[in-house]
């Protein structure tokens, strides 16, 4: 359902203010959403005023130094440091990405960080990711094939059939292509989203598995898939650089091939 | 009961970009076009009414308002029908680098505007 207000217990209300350290030369502002399921009180934007010359370059930097320095309560998930593990997804300065490779020089004025947008959230810039997870289950994210590998060794590939799998492959699991778009906010209930699509996708081009009808067939809902509208928010936004937008859109090409095949 | 969790800010903090907006002004135009539509059912009617009538839906569409309507319905159609096509070019499974999702997206504008420039100048 499309919904523009917020409901009620999510308005994010004005927070408190962390000054920097006196004699700081170099401040920067970063606006922060924090919401604490422990009180009663609505979500808030806590403002803290950081002193860059003692900063790293990255936007999780400064979250770190926060949390270590100004106040140890900011909670975020943080794993890798060097965008491959997928965790601090969040919205940085109006998009999502990931912010251990999203550098603050990029940023213009204060840096507004909030949680990957329209999901429940659980604390701070953690957000509730079953849903998101539960589908990817559901599109069976592994080679299908009732065929015993050959004896002795793996199924292989010839470099063509592996070539198909690039820009597949490398996707993270963020879900910020999935958040950034405003179909699935609206229809997340029902619609798989362009992280769960790209991955089955993946399956789909994937020579070693072979139940490629019956995913196309499993996909061929109205909600499942035919809510992508190819706004395309979701390539716009991907922190690796990948095109869940084409992937759909192949996906949708192969249905229709597959209704003049019969 | 277990208190329910806040959703978290979505339009309030996404920041507009050419993708999202030319995406919902294909669905506005669409709608608007949907509304004219009635517009134009009620001059055939006015027309088969006989020449009173239609002079005076002739009259309510050269006043100021009804040319401003449809100098947006001019508008709404020739995006619609520019845009539509680029849709068709992503079904057949093209365009969809983020490259020409933007070179396509600013031609689909500018093409729009400049066929309601042309039809406005013809019209008013």
């Amino acid at each position: 359902m499309v919904e523009f207000r917020l409901p009620k217990h999510s308005r994010v209300i004005k927070g408190k203010t962390f000054k920097a350290p006196e004699g700081s030369a170099n401040i920067r502002k970063f606006q922060v959403y924090r919401y604490n399921p422990d009180s009663d009180q609505n979500p808030r934007v806590d403002i803290y005023e950081l002193n860059m010359d003692a900063c790293g370059p990255m936007v999780l930097d400064a979250l770190i130094k926060i949390k270590n320095e100004v106040d140890s309560t900011l909670t975020f998930r943080r794993s890798c440091r060097e965008g491959v593990c997928g965790s601090c997804a969040m919205n940085v300065d109006g998009t999502n990405t990931l912010s251990c490779i999203k550098h603050l020089d990029e940023i213009k004025g204060d840096v507004k960080i909030y949680p990957l947008p329209h999901m429940p959230v659980v604390k701070d810039l953690v957000p509730d990711l079953s849903v998101a997870y539960a589908q990817y289950e559901s599109i069976k994210p592994w080679v299908q094939n009732d065929d015993p590998a050959p004896e002795g060794q793996e199924r292989l590939q010839s470099t063509e059939e592996r070539k198909k799998l690039d820009g597949l492959w490398e996707c993270v699991l963020c879900f910020c292509c999935t958040t950034s778009c405003p179909s699935y906010w609206w229809n997340s209930d029902r619609y798989l989203g362009p992280a769960t699509l790209l991955q089955s996708y993946r399956f789909i081009q994937d020579s070693r598995d072979t139940k490629t009808d019956e995913r196309l067939k499993d996909l061929e809902d109205p909600f499942k898939l035919y809510r992508c509208h190819t706004i395309m928010n979701c390539t716009n936004t991907c922190p690796k650089g990948l095109n869940p937008g084409q992937a759909i859109g192949e996906i949708k090409k192969k249905i229709a091939a597959s209704k003049i095949g019969k | 009961m277990k208190k329910q969790r806040p959703i978290s800010p979505h339009l309030q903090v996404y920041k507009p970009q050419l993708t999202s907006i030319l995406s919902i002004t294909h669905r506005l135009t669409g709608v608007a076009l949907s509304a004219a539509l009635v517009v134009l059912c009620y001059g055939v009617l006015a027309l088969n009414l006989g020449g009173e009538s239609y002079n005076s839906f002739l009259n309510h569409v050269g006043a100021w308002y009804g040319k401003t309507l449809m100098i947006g319905w001019g508008f709404s159609f020739y995006y619609h029908l520019c845009n539509g096509l680029r849709h068709f070019y992503w079904d057949i499974g093209k365009g969809y680098s983020l490259k020409t999702v933007y070179r396509t997206g600013w031609m689909v504008v500018a093409i729009a505007i400049g066929l309601t420039l042309i039809t406005a100048m013809k019209v008013v």
